[in-house]
């Protein structure tokens, strides 16, 4: 029982921080067809940006701040890069995100350092917010988990209920049709991108604060959003909220059940080697690859995704 | 910073050279990670063995020639270690050191052995200061592979002995890193209780992948359903500081039976939740009492910001001068011969290099996280405290090695 | 009949020879020869990918995969060999890895080829993931953390080489990527390599002409995963151990950036990209801690500005020399190319200061003058060279931009 609830509630948490960074990339997906491969390292910059700014102006401003920073650098990575390669079709702009990416790491470990900064929980929520089966259960992390939920409804709210979030709607479906309408389609896309980063940035102040700072963050989580984003299907926010909750629960629970292949086996009448190289496989040490089996499987047999509106 | 220890060294060198006329330098090869999930650990290495150079060749360095420590990064990866070997090789450098993860060590202990075979005129030396994996010093000892720490057997040894008088801690949980070392610790553990206290309950015995669990709190959820009374674990690095910093959040109240729970970093992620709670094996800690090491502590500590952990560092460097000054030389095979069965007066009493294995007998200190310290570690206000000093000649195991050496 | 055109399209495998045969004399050192190993391999794995993402437009962030299966299939052949149950030279290993890296490329290629595009990388990036954390799970086929390692001095000598000394294996490597480099240019003569680009180019107009571009794909894929799996067998020789590493996204990033830097348009882009990475990466690194982001700021300039790679800037002045128009640019590209290195100055300047800043570590030095991270003097300079390149470049006529792109002036 303890082990369900508190494997429920840590997939939830995982669950949660992933969609704080898939929101943005789905956004950007949707609205201008590029896959950002760079994503998780504008959630890198967010953590460091914060662990800067905290340590001279305080936790909270940093909060605000750090986002809007990530956003700004975002705005000009499409002016300035993104748009330019625009033209060159789809593969060229993975290319492109595919290269800052690498950059984006490089950058930051020339500036930070190879080592991990000393980027911690802020001390006005580093206690203990509830107890259950003897287990406390901090404060940061219900936090986060508001934050998380906050811009889930946020986001929803702008895209069904404004008239940009309108447009983004529309140009999901008919991408031609928005530019004939006379809206100016490169400034839409230089702002959903900014915001799309800005996203990244403010799960990287608090994803940075949980886990560990260091210059490989963006490398060990930006595959998994990726297949977030595309097993969310494309462009669907609720698509994208299901899918984070769906693998961070998976990953989670396949930590904590020691079921192997041979008691799989067990259960049916077989009995196997239960030490087995093969069969001795638990689930737990699955649990990392099972995002990318949902990936390729998604990919190859339901291509629009959960929830998706279109194929890429 | 490869450069700028590169210069430090040559900077330190040029002025001893001023009084020993003509020195000539003896490079040392620090091949381990200097980047990713484990550099700082790699990076507090280098500082030690910086410091130690420094110390040796103010005092003479090996036969009056001054020894510069050059760093390689092997981002903790067997095969870009080969590449740095290599590299050290090419450089002109015979002796190489390296301490961090044992399937590093494995595979520099197999190139040196290739390397040796097929270059007998220009041998290499690997002085391994830190990876425990008992095979390294049984079945695969080398005559080119010396090794200064306790190994995995020796220090799981003197954990179940204490673990044996405590007959209140009942349930054992095993987690470690799933790769050599790690697989080596927990097999040790199931062993040695099954033995010693077969009255125990080993109610939980897990593996996690190496440097990428960044949330440790599934696995803390599982030992505390479990019901476990005492955590053996052979974790070192991020794993380390990442598994306690989940076991503090969540509140996880037992003790915890560590090879490196003292490992940097890992004490000021733990904090007052530590307290009498972490216990390490080690060779050495700041608060063994009336060794007289304090002034040099002070010193580097002062130098570097960080604390002084590797003893074994000092003994390496100081038994590197010793067989040098013996053999008369630097080279690999007279290093080599010198090091067998070497005897060396340290500040924790006599230790010895068994020939039969390379393997270093020193005496072992088990200590406990507590506030009750001279020396605290990390700024954090707390230390280790010694529970029991276990004799080198106890620590001794059998050997399965039968060392071929070059005729 | 021989055509001339075929003849002359010999000659540079010709020169490719005596440029091999000489290398040893030019560069001696033990140092020379780790370099030129790296180089062979390297651009033999850069070539397969080039395979797909040039000619087949089928954008790979799994190639690691295949060049790892062909190097595990070749280090356990040599494993065989050294227990006396397998008859088999070591010299010939890269077939092996050749053949797992076809049967990988067949099974794999079979779902992944279903799709092209972006929805192609997403699953070759899943795959590629799959694979790197299965390589962790199998211990007895992978070796786990360790890896596995072999002795590539067993077994029967063939051409009188043992193998042992680093020189010896670089003619191992120089015959090998000859063999494989020459093998994979005949492929881009042979109808599937054709048609490969047509499918590249427009798929539908391939299927209307009566072929199935799904099909060609396949093929291609399965031939391109062959040649990373003889890459991966002459690695298995070169460095005689594998590690589950092997399989990482970092590997199929590196070989991603080596093809593209290189040139994608052209056969020969991808060797000179595995050339120049594997030299910064060994030699550049000695020098500066930045060298990886020098690498990723010529790979963004070059999907940015010349998507032709290097080998795209090559084929332009070979364009410009045959049709005697050199004269007639040369002042254009002087300024163009003399505002690019004052950019690159002022950039590398920038780095290393930032860097020293940072690191707290003593003054660069650059060509022998002392350039101090403390005074002001050396930002403004690197600031100074920034903007007068910048200047020079939107100067620079149009043609420069042509220039870069590959295109006639």
């Amino acid at each position: 029982m303890e082990v369900i609830v508190f494997s429920a509630l840590n997939g939830l948490l995982y669950g949660l921080l992933l969609f704080m960074l898939s929101s943005g990339l789905t956004l950007i997906f949707s609205m201008m067809g590029v896959l950002n491969f760079a994503h998780a390292s504008f959630y890198m910059i967010g953590a460091y940006l914060a662990f800067t700014l905290s340590s001279g102006i305080g936790f909270w401003p940093a909060l605000f701040l750090a986002p809007v920073l990530v956003g700004l650098i975002g705005a000009l990575v499409e002016r300035y890069g993104l748009r330019r390669v625009h033209s060159h079709g789809h593969v060229a702009e993975l290319l492109f995100t595919f290269g800052l990416a690498y950059l984006i790491e490089e950058a930051v470990k020339l500036i930070w350092g190879k080592l991990p900064v000393p980027y911690a929980v802020p001390d006005s929520l580093d206690w203990a917010i509830f107890t259950l089966f003897d287990t406390t259960y901090p404060a940061f992390r219900v936090f986060m988990m508001v934050v998380a939920t906050l811009m889930f409804i946020g986001l929803w709210l702008l895209l069904k209920k404004t008239r940009a979030g309108l447009m983004i709607q529309a140009a999901l479906t008919h991408p031609q049709m928005v530019g004939h309408l006379g809206h100016n389609v490169p400034l839409i896309f230089m702002l959903v991108f900014g915001i799309g980063c800005a996203l990244a940035g403010l799960a990287g102040v608090i994803g940075g604060a949980l886990l560990v700072t260091e210059p490989a963050m963006a490398f060990t989580l930006g595959p998994i959003v990726f297949v977030v984003v595309v097993v969310g299907g494309m462009g669907s926010l609720t698509g994208a909220f299901v899918a984070s909750i769906l693998i961070g629960l998976l990953q989670t629970f396949a930590i904590a059940i020691d079921a192997s292949l041979a008691d799989l086996f067990a259960l049916v009448g077989i009995q196997v080697d239960p030490k087995g190289e093969l069969t001795g496989i638990t689930l737990a040490q699955i649990a990392p690859m099972l995002p990318f089996i949902l990936l390729v499987l998604i990919l190859i047999f339901r291509p629009r995704g959960l929830m998706g509106a279109r194929e890429s | 910073m490869l450069k700028r220890s590169l210069l430090a060294a040559v900077a330190v060198g040029s002025l001893m050279a001023a009084g020993a006329a003509q020195a000539d330098t003896v490079k040392i090869g620090y091949i381990d990670p200097l980047s990713g999930a484990f550099a700082n650990v790699g990076d507090s290495g280098k500082r030690h063995f910086e410091f130690m150079a420094e110390k040796i060749n103010a005092n003479g360095g090996l036969n009056g020639d001054m020894i510069e420590i050059v760093a390689f990064d092997n981002k903790i990866n067997p095969k870009e270690s080969l590449i740095q070997l290599q590299k050290a090789i090419d450089q002109g450098i015979s002796i190489v050191t390296q301490g961090n993860g044992s399937s590093i060590a494995s595979a520099i202990i197999d190139a040196v052995n290739k390397h040796n075979k097929r270059n007998p005129d220009n041998p290499v030396l690997f002085l391994n200061y830190a990876a425990v994996d008992p095979a390294f010093t049984n079945d695969r000892c080398s005559f080119w592979h010396f090794r200064f720490d306790a190994d995995a057997d020796m220090k799981m040894e003197a954990l179940t002995d204490w673990l044996a008088t405590r007959e209140d801690l009942g349930k054992v949980y095993i987690i470690g890193q799933d790769y050599s070392f790690g697989k080596a610790v927990q097999a040790a553990a199931n062993r040695m209780l099954a033995a010693k206290s077969p009255e125990k309950e080993i109610v939980g015995d897990e593996l996690h992948p190496l440097g990428k669990v960044k949330d440790f709190s599934p696995y803390i959820a599982k030992i505390k359903a479990s019901d476990a009374d005492v955590v053996i674990t052979g974790n070192w690095g991020t794993d380390m500081t990442l598994l306690v910093k989940a076991a503090a959040d969540a509140g996880l109240d037992v003790p915890i039976l560590t090879y490196y729970g003292g490992g940097l970093g890992t004490p000021t992620a733990m904090g007052d939740t530590a307290l009498d709670r972490v216990m390490q094996i080690t060779e050495w800690h700041e608060n063994v009492d009336g060794l007289g090491l304090d002034p040099m502590l002070d010193e580097f500590e002062g130098e570097h910001e960080i604390d002084f952990y590797y003893y074994r560092v000092k003994n390496l460097m100081e038994m590197l001068q010793k067989a040098a000054a013996k053999a008369g030389s630097t080279e690999p095979e007279a290093l080599a011969r010198a090091f067998e069965g070497m005897e060396h007066e340290t500040e924790v009493g006599t230790i010895t290099m068994r020939a039969d294995n390379h393997q270093l007998i020193q005496p072992l200190y088990l200590s406990t996280f507590s506030d009750d310290v001279a020396r605290d570690v990390e700024g954090t206000g707390y230390g280790f405290k010694t529970n029991h000093r276990i004799e080198g000649p106890a620590t001794s195991t059998d050997t399965t090695c039968e060392m071929k050496r070059p005729s | 009949m021989m055509q001339p055109g075929f003849l002359r399209s010999l000659l540079p495998w010709l020169a490719a020879i005596l440029l091999l045969a000489l290398l040893p004399s030019i560069f001696p050192s033990r140092t020379a020869f780790s370099v030129m190993n790296a180089i062979g391999i390297q651009l033999v794995f850069a070539l397969s990918y080039n395979m797909l993402l040039g000619q087949g437009g089928m954008l790979s962030f799994g190639h690691a995969v295949y060049f790892g299966l062909g190097g595990y299939g070749a280090m356990h052949a040599m494993r065989l060999i050294e227990a006396g149950s397998l008859d088999f030279p070591v010299f010939g290993l890269p077939l092996i890895g050749f053949a797992v890296g076809l049967i990988a490329g067949a099974v794999i290629g079979w779902p992944s080829c279903r799709r092209s595009g972006v929805p192609f990388a997403m699953i070759s990036l899943g795959i590629g993931e799959l694979v790197a954390a299965a390589g962790f799970m199998f211990v007895s086929i992978f070796g786990g953390e360790e890896g596995i390692s072999g002795d590539r001095m067993v077994g029967v000598e063939t051409f009188g080489l043992s193998l042992g000394p680093i020189k010896e294996v670089y003619w191992f490597i120089a015959f090998w990527a000859f063999v494989a480099a020459l093998a994979m240019w005949a492929f881009t003569k042979t109808p599937l390599g054709r048609l490969s680009n047509a499918v590249r180019d427009n798929d539908q107009r391939a299927q209307f002409i009566g072929f199935d571009p799904q099909r060609v794909r396949y093929l291609v894929f399965i031939i391109s995963g062959g040649f990373a799996g003889l890459a991966g067998g002459m690695s298995a020789v070169n460095y005689e151990i594998l590690t589950p590493e092997t399989f990482s996204a970092l590997v199929s990033g590196a070989v991603l950036i080596m093809a593209f830097i290189g040139g994608i348009r052209t056969f020969y882009g991808p060797i000179l990209g595995a050339a120049l990475i594997v030299v910064m990466q060994s030699l550049l690194s000695d020098y500066t801690e930045a060298w990886q982001f020098y690498i990723g700021i010529l790979f963004m300039v070059i999907v940015m500005f010349a998507p032709g790679g290097l080998a795209g800037l090559v084929e332009r002045v070979r364009l410009a020399i045959q049709r005697r128009e050199l004269a007639e640019v040369a002042p254009t590209w002087g300024l163009g190319v003399s505002a690019a290195l004052a950019m690159t100055l002022g950039m590398i300047i920038l780095v290393e200061l930032v860097f020293r800043w940072r690191e707290g570590s003593e003054p660069m030095e650059l060509l022998g003058i002392p350039l101090s991270h403390s005074e002001i003097l050396p930002w403004l300079l690197a600031l100074l060279l920034l903007g007068l390149g910048s200047v020079g470049l939107r100067q620079a006529p149009k043609r420069w931009g042509r220039l870069l792109r590959g295109e006639a002036p």
